[in-house]
Formats: structure tokens, C-alpha cells, sequence
């Protein structure tokens, strides 16, 4: 992990004030590029990134694959293998210090304890040779120093804490002795083994099915009201978003496109990107019908079009879009009053709200 | 859950079964003495509600590593044992060797060359007219010294070097390779005939850092493979994304589950490194009479095996099963440090 300082932030985007928070966001992300160094050339994975999130808030994150939402994620944590990964601009702010300056021991110290993250695939994220009891307890013997039977101990309360069924019994089984919900339970309950203060959940429900899916999510948004952290919730599923967002970021080609609080974002999308998004989900009442998708193919990261990355996609596209990023615009309502934590990055905005 | 059928099905078994020594090991689960304790068959999750305080449960699941487990298992493995006994009783003929016979191995009768068995000399006599049973007993201690040592020393130094080349990377992975191709390019014998020769000492343990130089590159090359492939596990990234260190990582998280094909090059490497120390006696450069060793006597046996093949016989048998036995080890070990074929 190169924990160099950034001096060559190239952001472009005028910088969002969290103005509507009364306290200081727990984590900051601001103008974050990350680029992977390739053989064919440059792939610039995350563009400016910009968002925050506050102690109990969710913050979920929307995007195709290779939209970089999981590279933002693992740039945050610190876990992005450099090489080939580089983060070359911005600053993670994390309870007021910047971790790009920290050096690694440092970070080593935060992941885990005080920021952690659950992964999609529970079964290869869990070490197939080592009990889930002894992976679980790996944590408090790591960054409290318990010994093995606390340790123990502290593992079967957390199994209890995430309803894993005769959790004393089960703590000295092996990950493949468990179904892929429990085994997701299991990955929630080491991610919040030690109490961190964010949490990033990547995926975490798209390995799972459909009914499960929702008692994980369920079991993750009440074990994050109870502990009062902040949820970052990166996927590509727009009905696991719905429920228990507080807002939304929209990702694309690297960008940020579209924030907006949940209800407002589905109810009127202000990016062309986020409406195809929502207008691709199948639905009862269009039943026989042929189902919407958004023409093309999402950009190669190492070509990115100019102007706005959607562009070529896009059905409202104009000139000014092949030609100008567009900045993130701050939407207003009608009357020109700003709504509150909603922006969109799209020259029409507006025509867009108003379809 | 999907293991309530293999529990349900492993507890009949092992009633039925329990002192047979033929069953299958990997039908046998942690349940198998619970089983029995208990004299029940109900599937694990009924038990668990019948019995919550059940103190069988309780030591179950008292302090237990991926070590203790394979143990465990390795203890009911009829594989392993038949091989752990060969061995234990081939390390004591290789201290002991009087144990077995009082015959001196170096006392020889010319007139009984290529003789066959007798009283008091089972194996007959070789071409020299020396006692072919007490060679071979007293050859164990040389060739086992120089199996065992050369393949700890290459495993060792090859899963050493190799799994930080594979680990870290970069650099460093480039220098380690490059010093291992530089080793891999010399042919054994060749090297054998050059650098033994230009030694003068004949002790055992030139051999055995001779064979350990030259065996380490492919045992680095295999443990630097295994643990790129383990590196690159979600599970090695998700601990990392939990706090844990390079050291915590390399140890705890990789080195378990890249040790399999390490453990099965090192048991066939000991097959092929007692071979090689024989090879190296023919040749004149290993190891020299008066010490006695199963690969001196192969390869003057080898001569006059259309005459008196027993000459050659015994010392290749004992020779096969010292390299079976460690073979069959590593094969038990390698099955008991997988959970999922338990």
C-alpha cells in the first residue's frame, strides 16, 4: 500500500461543502484517482471521487462493474495491491486524519478496528484450513491481545450477536460446513468484532439468494443502528439499495455522476445514467414486454471518451457533452432551492429531472 | 446446512466401525466419538437443542487449531499409521542397529561370496562375502540420515526462499528466481562430480548440504508457486482488510494452505534423494566404504544381479519401503491439513 502524500490532486470538480451536517462527517473522500498501471496502457479506475458519510448513516454506492466502486472501497481500507494500483490524487479523510499520509503499520492498526469491510463471496473470503471460531478470535488476539480461550469466547458472543443458530457448538466448524448465509453472517460478524466506526460492505448480498438476501441486509442495517457506525454499501443491486440507504452515489467510468437521497434519486433521477439504471429494473406491469437496457457497453478505463464518460450512451447526448466533463452540479428544484445533498454531474440536469 | 447429511450418515458408521481400522478416513468426522459417547444418531442440529451443556460438546470445542485438528485425524488414519510405525521402526534401526543384529557389517568372508541364506545370515552374503542382512540393517542410518536431513534442509530453505520470493514480490522475487535457475542449470551429476570431488572430507554431511544446495531451487519454485496462488485468495485479502500483518498473514493465513504440494515434492524429493546419494556412491564422489549405506551396496550389487539378485534385493526392498513409508506420510499429512476432505 504506497502511503505516499498527494500533492497533485487533479480534481476538477468544484469541491461539495457538506453543509448539511452538523457534525464532521466520520469519513471524507475527497478527489480520489486511483490508476492502475497496465501493460496496455494507463487505466484510470477512480477519477475524482468525491463523498462522506457519518456515524450512522449509509451511504450506498451504485455502479456496473468497472465503475470503480469497489477500487474507491479498497483505496479507503488500504488494501489495493501497488503495484499495479496507484492512488495518484485526493485525500481520505477518516475521523479528521488524511490515511494517504499515515504510514502502513499505521493503517494496519485502523483496518480492522476502527474501519472494516465485509466481501461478497463469504466462502472465499473465509481461510478454508482455519475454524471460524479461530477466525473471528484471530481478531481480538490481533488487536487486543486476548489470549485464545477469550478470544473463543468473544468469537461464539459475536455468532450469537449475527443469529448464527448454536453458535457455542458451531464455532470450532470449518467455513464449508456452513451455508453461504451463515457464512456471510460470519464475515459480518468479524467485520464488527471489534465495534469499527465504518463499516464497508462490498456486494455483500450477490453471492447470496434472493431470501437470504434480505436477512442479511436486515441483520446488517439493525447491527449498524445498534452500533451507531457508518455503512458504506457498494452494489449493483437496486432493490438491496432501496431499503436501507440513507443516500446514494451513482458511479461511472470512475465518477461520481449522480448523489441524492434514496427516495429522492428513485422517485427522479437527475442523471440520464441513473434513470437508465432505474428504467432497466423488470417490472410486473411491463410483463410481455421487451426489458429495457442501456445501449453500449460501459468505457474502457484505458480510453476514456472526452467530455462527459456516458456520453456515448447517453440518449440526450449534445455536443457539449463530447467536449466538457461535466462538473457535478448542485440540483434545485424548480424554484432554484437547492434540495438538499442532491447533485448530478450531466450538462441537463434539468431536462432530466423533468422527464 | 449442507453437512447435516455427512454428520448423519458418519455417526451409524463410526458405531458400527469403531475399532475397524479399515474404514475410511474421510468418512470419519469430528462426531465420531460423540457418536459413540452418546450411543446416538441424530443429526447435529437436533443434538445441539437436545444437549446444550452435553460435556462431550464442551471439549470439542476447548482450544483447537488447524494443527490439533489434523492430528486428530491423522490418529484414526490407518494410512498413517502403518506408515508412522515403518518409520518409527526404521529411525530405530537406523540408532540401533545392534539391536537387530551383532553381526559386524564390515566382517567378511571371501568364501561365501554371492553365497545364499543360511543359518544366522538370513539375506545370504554379497560379492565380498559380507553378511547381507547386517548391511542392510546397518545402512539404514546412512541413507534415512541422508534422506531425511537433505529434504528438512530443501524444504526448508526452498519454502523459505520461495514463499517470500512469491510473497513480496517485486525485486526480491526476481533475485530468488534467477539464483534458483541459476542452481536448477547444473546437472546433479555433473555438480556432483565436480564438488565432491574437489572435497576431500567424505563425511555425510557433505552429501547432505551437496544434495540440499542443489535440491532447494525446486522446492522454492514449488512453495513460491503455491503461494502466489494463496496470496491472490479473497480470504488473504480480506484478512489484510481486517488488520492483520505480513507476518500474521504469511504464517497464519498462506503458509497452511500452500503447504500441501510442498509436502508432497518433499516426500517424493526423499525418495529420489536416498537414489541420489546411491548414485553419488557409484560414482565414487558420495559416500565411501567403510561406511555402509544401501546406495553402496545397490550399486555393487548391481553388477552380479543375474547371479545372486538377492545381493540386490534386500537393500533396494528396504530402500522402496523407507521411501513408500514417507511417501504414504506425506499423503496422510497433506489429507489431514485439508478441512474439507474430513
Amino acid at each position: 500500500m504506497s502511503s505516499s502524500t498527494s500533492t497533485s490532486s487533479r480534481s476538477t470538480e468544484p469541491r461539495r461543502d457538506t453543509t448539511d451536517s452538523k457534525d464532521a462527517p466520520l469519513l471524507e473522500v475527497r478527489g480520489l484517482h486511483v490508476e492502475f498501471h497496465t501493460r496496455e496502457g494507463v487505466a484510470k479506475a477512480v477519477n475524482g471521487v468525491d463523498y462522506s458519510v457519518r456515524a450512522g448513516e449509509t451511504l450506498a454506492i451504485l455502479g456496473e462493474s468497472g465503475s470503480g466502486k469497489s477500487v474507491s472501497a479498497q483505496a479507503v481500507m488500504g488494501i489495493l495491491d501497488s503495484p499495479p494500483a496507484k492512488i495518484t490524487g485526493g485525500e481520505i479523510v477518516f475521523k479528521g486524519r488524511d490515511l494517504l499520509t499515515l504510514g502502513s503499520e499505521e493503517r494496519r492498526k485502523i483496518r480492522g478496528a476502527q474501519m472494516a469491510m465485509v466481501f461478497q463471496d463469504a466462502l472465499s473470503s473465509l481461510n478454508p484450513v482455519h475454524t471460524v471460531g479461530m477466525q473471528l478470535g484471530e481478531m481480538y488476539r490481533v488487536h487486543k491481545g486476548l489470549n485464545r480461550k477469550d478470544a473463543k469466547a468473544k468469537a461464539i458472543e459475536m455468532m450469537d450477536r449475527v443469529r448464527i443458530p448454536a453458535a457455542a457448538q458451531r464455532v470450532g466448524d470449518y467455513p464449508h460446513q456452513f451455508s453461504g448465509g451463515m457464512r456471510q453472517r460470519i464475515m459480518i460478524a468479524m467485520a464488527l468484532a471489534l465495534e469499527p466506526d465504518l463499516i464497508i460492505a462490498d456486494e455483500p448480498t450477490t453471492a447470496l439468494d434472493v431470501t437470504v438476501q434480505a436477512q442479511v441486509m436486515d441483520l446488517l442495517a439493525e447491527l449498524q443502528a445498534e452500533y451507531h457506525m457508518g455503512l458504506i454499501l457498494i452494489t449493483h443491486d437496486l432493490g438491496v439499495v432501496a431499503d436501507v440507504a440513507d443516500k446514494i452515489a451513482v458511479m461511472y467510468a470512475g465518477r461520481i455522476v449522480e448523489t441524492a437521497p434514496v427516495h429522492e434519486l428513485y422517485a427522479n433521477p437527475a442523471h440520464p445514467y441513473t434513470r437508465g439504471l432505474l428504467d432497466s429494473i423488470p417490472r410486473l406491469d411491463q410483463k410481455g414486454q421487451e426489458l429495457y437496457a442501456i445501449k453500449g457497453l460501459p468505457p474502457n478505463l484505458l480510453r476514456i471518451p472526452p467530455g462527459c464518460a456516458f456520453n456515448p450512451r447517453c440518449p440526450r447526448a449534445q455536443d457539449i457533452c463530447r467536449t466538457t466533463v461535466p462538473p457535478l452540479f448542485e440540483v434545485t428544484d424548480d424554484e432554484g432551492v437547492p434540495a438538499p445533498g442532491r447533485a448530478s454531474a450531466c450538462h441537463f440536469w434539468k431536462e432530466t429531472l423533468h422527464d | 446446512m449442507p453437512d447435516q447429511g455427512k454428520y448423519n450418515e458418519s455417526d451409524p458408521l463410526s458405531e458400527a466401525g469403531s475399532g475397524d481400522e479399515e474404514m475410511p478416513s474421510a468418512v470419519e468426522s469430528r462426531t465420531f466419538d460423540l457418536g459413540t459417547m452418546e450411543g446416538q444418531t441424530l443429526i447435529k442440529a437436533e443434538r445441539l437443542a437436545d444437549h446444550p451443556e452435553t460435556p462431550a460438546l464442551e471439549d470439542r470445542v476447548v482450544a483447537r487449531s488447524l494443527w490439533q485438528d489434523a492430528w486428530r485425524d491423522l490418529r484414526r488414519n490407518p494410512i498413517f499409521i502403518i506408515s508412522g510405525l515403518l518409520i518409527i521402526f526404521l529411525v530405530i534401526m537406523a540408532l540401533w542397529p545392534t539391536l537387530f543384529t551383532s553381526t559386524n557389517p564390515l566382517k567378511c568372508d571371501l568364501a561365501k561370496s554371492q553365497a545364499g541364506a543360511e543359518s544366522g545370515h538370513p539375506f545370504g552374503f554379497d560379492n565380498q562375502g559380507c553378511d547381507v542382512y547386517a548391511r542392510t540393517v546397518h545402512g539404514a542410518r546412512a541413507s534415512i540420515t541422508v534422506g531425511v536431513c537433505a529434504t528438512a534442509g530443501a524444504a526448508l530453505t526452498g519454502t523459505l526462499l520461495g514463499g517470500l520470493a512469491g510473497f513480496f514480490g517485486g525485486w526480491l522475487d526476481s533475485v530468488v528466481s534467477r539464483i534458483a535457475d541459476v542452481f536448477f542449470g547444473i546437472p546433479i551429476l555433473l555438480g556432483g562430480l565436480v564438488f565432491l570431488s574437489v572435497i576431500p572430507s567424505q563425511s555425510i554431511w557433505i552429501v547432505v548440504a551437496f544434495i540440499v544446495v542443489l535440491g532447494w531451487p525446486q522446492l522454492a519454485r514449488i512453495a513460491r508457486g503455491a503461494v502466489i496462488t494463496a496470496k491472490q485468495q479473497d480470504y488473504v485479502t480480506a484478512a489484510r482488510a481486517l488488520g492483520a500483518g505480513n507476518a500474521r498473514l504469511m504464517l497464519r493465513h498462506i503458509l497452511p494452505n500452500a503447504v500441501a504440494p510442498i509436502i508432497v515434492v518433499a516426500t517424493i524429493a526423499l525418495g529420489t534423494y536416498i537414489s541420489l546419494e546411491a548414485t553419488l556412491s557409484f560414482l565414487g564422489v558420495g559416500l565411501k566404504p567403510p561406511t555402509v549405506s544401501w546406495g553402496i551396496d545397490i550399486s555393487a550389487a548391481a553388477d552380479t544381479f543375474r547371479n545372486a539378485p538377492h545381493i540386490l534385493l534386500y537393500p533396494a526392498g528396504a530402500l522402496s519401503i523407507t521411501v513408500l513409508a514417507f511417501i504414504m506420510l506425506g499423503d496422510a499429512v497433506r489429507d489431514a491439513l485439508d478441512p474439507k476432505l474430513r
